[in-house]
């Protein structure tokens, strides 16, 4: 693979005795469809949040888009181009839709855009990403006004206002309905057109089948798969660790 | 527009109170009116840490004192210029000091604003509780340097002795409130623009999940720093007048609990997510504080913050901006038609999630 966009190195993470993640290996090229997969606890969101910064690699280093990203702070990483969504949604609750799309727009667009944006602009890409996820109509409701699904929608929505390079989704869908689950699938598969490189954490297997053009498999910390999800579903290790041996 | 309705509201709602006040001719309305006004400050200014950002300090006192005490420094340093300066210096020094209040306001500013940002800098990863004992602890750290500090007066106290009446103006009681009606409106002028600025917004963000506000490219302990600063140097604003309008201070009374209780109250029982909530809240405790303090006693004043506070806490917690807000919603036009509801809400800055 020539120049890719993420290139994680022998990433270590410890929490006490517990070994969270343990010499992981990881490349995501420009464009590319990711899966991200494995149990419960086998170190997914560690290596989210090591990847964005919200957690510090004792071990390893990050690569994005040809910088090291080691010891710069989540905010900075987002300025370059790494966005994420958070497994439980974290919406700014005080704050209406638009206004929660409105925050990265503020304090991110600037670095990529290299001016800050005029109230126009920026009320104009507010209404674009809300219909985009198809919560125009609720623009000036409370989070709390939103359904699960919506707020998932917010979520994916807020991390496509920092006008990413790489979107990491961290369980967009859980807890969804099937019909809801196509509907973040959908949603993915578009903004993946629109040139957003983007890894999807997920453990809904129909989901990640439709979604990845490349599946990793994650168990207790460790790597043990990567490839494309037909070579990783039939991957003696992969059956071993999701169905036991 | 709106910034200047606002400002020309200000003004005139300060200059029409100044000459009602002085019409009536009670100076006691002044000293009154003074602390009032010394409390909309103080309240704004814990509302841009505690309110904005969701840090709560319980040190507001600290940074009161800090700004009363550089005052005493200053007049201190005035008193005794053939002491303190060199004989090269002392000619300059003749003509430059004492310092006017205004100055005075400046200098208290940027040293409790320092004070701010150092609070800022050791307890950047503080939160809640936490952070609430740190800003306690740094009270008593300060009420302790400056009970050993000889130069201020010690555990004494100080004596400032102020001039009795001011050119223009006449007497110096109504100087002192005009200079604290000045400080108001600059001190909520702040709070406003804050509020309706990108700095507001990542407030906002820091106070609701700093996690999430990262993720959004938020540089929340830069703004935490700021926030500490911003509110650290106007709670010293309002204490460099101090001195002056008590003429004798000593460390109990400037690092009284009335200013920490007081601060934290008013927000609380006007609201915290707007500049409209500490203004309120220290028109109405304050107020009620001296019509006490005046009929019953003074000893009952932190006994009505208290009883109101835990009425508001129960019935509003969202204050009285909280409870304004809901009487808007309920009838504002669910068209984008302005109403002269949506227009006051907006001309307060209330946002649909205020709290």
């Amino acid at each position: 693979m020539a120049d890719p966009l993420l290139h994680v190195e022998n990433l270590g993470k410890r929490f006490g005795g517990f070994v969270a993640l343990e010499g992981v290996n990881l490349s995501v090229a420009q464009g590319e469809r990711v899966g991200l997969i494995g149990p419960n606890g086998s170190g997914k969101s560690t290596l989210v949040n090591c990847m964005c910064g919200t957690l510090h690699n004792e071990t390893g280093s990050v690569h994005f888009d040809g910088h090291v990203m080691d010891g710069l702070a989540a905010h900075e990483r987002t300025h370059r181009g790494m966005a994420r969504s958070f497994q439980l949604p974290r919406p700014f609750v005080t704050l209406t839709v638009a206004e929660n799309l409105r925050i990265p727009l503020l304090y991110t667009a600037h670095t990529r855009a290299g001016r800050h944006l005029t109230q126009e602009e920026s009320a104009a890409r507010c209404h674009e990403l809300a219909g985009l996820v198809g919560l125009a109509a609720k623009a000036n409701k409370l989070p709390r006004d939103l359904t699960q699904v919506e707020m998932r929608k917010l979520e994916l929505a807020r991390a496509m206002a920092a006008d990413p390079k790489l979107l990491i989704a961290d369980e967009a869908m859980a807890g969804l309905s099937q019909s809801e689950v196509d509907e973040i699938v959908a949603l993915l598969i578009t903004m993946n057109q629109r040139g957003v490189t983007i890894i999807m954490i997920e453990h809904i297997m129909r989901a990640v089948m439709a979604f990845s053009q490349r599946l990793v498999v994650l168990v207790t910390g460790k790597k043990i798969a990567d490839g494309t999800p037909q070579e990783v579903v039939g991957h003696p290790e992969v059956i071993g660790a999701y169905l036991g041996q | 527009m709106r910034s200047l309705y606002f400002y020309l509201t200000s003004i005139l709602v300060a200059a029409a109170f100044f000459m009602f006040a002085r019409w009536l001719g009670n100076d006691y309305l002044f000293f009154a009116g003074y602390t009032v006004l010394q409390f909309i400050v103080l309240a704004t200014a814990w509302n841009i840490l505690g309110g904005y950002c969701g840090y709560v300090n319980f040190g507001s006192a600290a940074f009161f004192a800090l700004g009363a005490y550089s005052s005493v420094a200053v007049h201190k340093l005035a008193a005794g210029i053939d002491r303190y300066f060199p004989e090269s210096l002392t000619g300059l020094a003749h003509a430059v000091l004492p310092l006017p209040i205004p100055v005075l306001i400046v200098i208290a500013g940027i040293v409790s604003g320092l004070v701010g940002f150092g609070t800022g800098y050791l307890t950047l990863r503080l939160r809640g509780a936490f952070f609430a004992i740190a800003t306690l602890a740094l009270a008593v750290v300060l009420q302790t340097l400056i009970v050993n500090w000889d130069f201020v007066g010690g555990s004494r106290g100080a004596y400032i002795i102020r001039p009795s009446d001011v050119p223009i103006i006449g007497s110096y009681i109504q100087y002192l409130f005009l200079v604290m009606l000045v400080l108001s409106i600059v001190a909520i002028a702040t709070a406003r623009l804050i509020e309706q600025s990108r700095l507001g917004y990542g407030f906002a963000t820091i106070r609701d999940d700093e996690i999430a506000a990262e993720a959004c490219g938020v540089p929340t302990l830069r703004l935490k720093l700021v926030a500490t600063t911003i509110s650290g140097a106007l709670m010293g604003m309002a204490g460099a007048p101090f001195p002056y309008y008590i003429g004798y201070l000593e460390p109990s009374s400037a690092f009284g609990l009335s200013y920490a209780v007081n601060s934290i109250a008013m927000p609380m029982i006007g609201g915290t997510t707007s500049w409209v909530g500490p203004l309120v809240g220290a028109i109405l405790l304050g107020t009620l504080q001296q019509v006490a303090t005046v009929t019953i006693s003074s000893a009952v004043n932190l006994l009505i913050v208290g009883l109101l506070l835990i009425g508001f806490v129960i019935a509003a917690p969202r204050g009285v901006v909280g409870l304004v807000q809901d009487f808007m919603r309920k009838g504002s036009a669910p068209t984008n038609t302005p109403t002269w509801r949506s227009r006051l809400a907006a001309f307060a800055n209330m946002r649909p999630g205020a709290r």
